[in-house]
């Protein structure tokens, strides 16, 4: 059920991001949903993209530090408390989150949210057995 | 199979050796008296006359000579015979101040490319070989001492000099280059560059390396072997002495022969200036026994190493020196500790990192700091912030194991650090800007 998610190392500085993202644009690479982990030095890029493994080969011959990292998508609809609801099944279960990002995109009311957790099966598990459908590579590919 | 390139000297029994070398000190302090006023009055002021140096064993009787008297007696103090004698000028690189300038009769020129000659040699080279040299050209050195070795091996020289990777690879490839002298750290750079092209350490035709001019570890010697497929040697020397050369690994990697029959060597203590015994660690001094233009005599190199007599299965009989500690003139001393960026990079390097780092020291509420800025590589990089903070902190530790002083540790991207193609400048100390 995991999804692959790029990961790139950014340096603090002006215009490193816009490199980045200047590279996937030229190459016809879309954005699905990215989220951006930053400390004094240095950022952790995260992002879903339309051709994952277009974007490695683009980002690594450009010297860029990037690598893959699987993730779980959740599908949430529109609702208030959604995703509490989501993030209290995990908690019961005690899988506890690292990070979590929205989709940029939005689906016919419903919400994807991406979830980095250290067992993606048992997350999965959890979340599928308290109604939530889960997002695959074919729902990233018809976006 | 041994190759030597003047056998008879370099296998000749350690006492005729050193009856040797007694007779070339005695005849050279007498050269340096009358020739070199400067050197004289130091020998007055301490109250030495040639007559009372006979041989080696009063090698201590002689004063000692530094960098700074070089400086002093730039740029033609130290000559000791008319300069329409000579026939070339080297230079020192100038980075640790004023520049230091060597001049050579042909004689002294003869004699330092045969001492390069015997480190390809030793290195495996003979008459066959294609030797690729991309030491710079010029003033400096490593260039027309390796390039004049190979000359007198008989090899083919590649007379490349340093920088245009491109050009060096083709030519490496197309003409087949089979001994590679450069600094460890572009050996480095082009074994990067290959792999980058495509190439494995098979595709080429390189059996040997022969790598100088700067500090080098035994990991970043084990990386150079495995990236190019060859078997890397060190070489040793100074400007002051005469350039690369003055000792050289033979196949045993197991220190460097000192061409004894020319250099003669001491260990003193860097603080007393006491001559210390066989095995001790302390400052490399060395006496020039043959040379004619430039012939300093007890010359602090600021070299930390250790000496050895013990027999080498190579069949050279002559002294070998440990790999230097790195110069004293990059000896950093930090919050009191004294510090060598060789030490980081054996750290960095047994940590899983690459050798490309810079080291910033500087000096905030009267404290010195060290920042140990390092490229991040893949096997390294994590996707949460939480596991890069945690590598930089693993590798402080492990820089704080060894030095016993607190890094801060900058993981930033790969190939931000700037490359060299000479000598690599690591250090950055702005404590200097302050003083």
């Amino acid at each position: 059920m995991a999804i692959k998610q790029l990961t790139v190392f950014v340096e603090n500085r002006r215009g490193c991001l816009a490199e980045i993202t200047d590279l996937l644009a030229k190459n016809g690479i879309d954005m699905r949903a990215l989220s951006i982990a930053d400390t004094k030095d240095f950022g952790i890029l995260r992002l879903i993209v339309s051709d994952t493994q277009k974007a490695l080969h683009v980002l690594r011959e450009n010297c860029v530090l990037v690598q893959t990292t699987d993730v779980i998508g959740v599908k949430l609809s529109d609702r208030t408390g959604e995703l509490s609801s989501a993030l209290a099944a995990l908690d019961r279960a005690g899988i506890n989150v690292e990070y979590l990002y929205a989709f940029l995109t939005r689906v016919a009311q419903n919400a994807y949210v991406v979830l980095r957790v250290e067992d993606n099966g048992a997350a999965a598990d959890v979340l599928t057995k308290a109604g939530f459908a889960m997002v695959g590579e074919d729902d990233i590919r018809a976006l | 199979m041994q190759r030597y390139y003047q056998k008879d000297i370099e296998t000749m029994p350690q006492e005729r050796l050193r009856e040797l070398q007694s007779q070339k000190l005695v005849k050279q302090v007498r050269h340096v008296y009358e020739h070199v006023p400067y050197y004289r009055d130091l020998m007055e002021k301490k109250g030495v006359t040639p007559d009372e140096i006979r041989g080696v064993d009063d090698l201590y009787k002689l004063p000692f000579l530094s960098k700074n008297d070089l400086r002093e007696t730039y740029p033609y103090g130290m000559l000791a015979v008319p300069l329409s004698d000579c026939v070339r000028i080297q230079s020192t690189s100038g980075t640790t101040g004023k520049r230091v300038i060597a001049y050579y009769t042909q004689h002294d020129i003869d004699l330092w490319e045969e001492c390069c000659a015997r480190a390809i040699m030793a290195a495996g080279g003979t008459r066959d070989d294609v030797v690729q040299v991309c030491y710079g050209y010029g003033l400096f050195t490593g260039g027309p001492g390796l390039n004049g070795g190979s000359h007198k091996v008989g090899s083919l020289t590649l007379p490349m000099s340093s920088g245009n990777t491109e050009r060096q690879i083709q030519f490496m490839m197309d003409l087949k280059a089979t001994i590679l002298c450069c600094t460890p750290s572009y050996a480095a750079y082009i074994g990067e560059s290959l792999k980058e092209r495509g190439y494995k350490p098979e595709d080429n035709c390189l059996k040997a390396g022969i790598f100088g001019a700067e500090p080098w570890t035994e990991e970043m010697r084990h990386d150079i072997e495995a990236s190019l497929g060859i078997k890397a040697y060190d070489i040793y020397g100074l400007t002051e002495t005469s350039g690369p050369g003055v000792s050289f690994e033979c196949e045993e990697q197991k220190g460097m022969h000192i061409n004894e029959d020319h250099f003669l060597a001491e260990i003193i203590d860097p603080d007393t200036g006491e001559v210390l015994p066989e095995g001790s660690r302390g400052e490399l001094v060395f006496t020039s026994l043959d040379k004619e233009a430039f012939p300093l005599l007890r010359y602090r190199t600021r070299d930390i190493c250790v000496l050895t007599r013990k027999k080498c299965s190579c069949g050279r009989t002559h002294v070998r020196m440990s790999k230097p500690m790195g110069r004293s003139d990059d000896m950093l001393i930090i919050r009191g500790v004294n510090v060598f960026p060789s030490q980081i990079e054996t750290v960095l390097l047994n940590e899983g990192y690459a050798p490309n780092y810079r080291i910033e020291v500087d000096r905030a509420n009267n404290s010195d700091t060290l920042d140990v800025y390092v490229e991040l590589v893949p096997e390294q990089f994590s996707d949460t912030v939480s596991g890069v903070t945690a590598r930089e902190k693993a590798l402080a530790g492990a820089i704080k194991t060894m030095l016993g002083i607190n890094p801060a540790v900058h993981l930033v991207a790969p190939k931000t650090i700037e490359r060299s193609e000479g000598k690599a400048v690591r250090v950055i100390d702005k404590r200097k800007l302050h003083d």
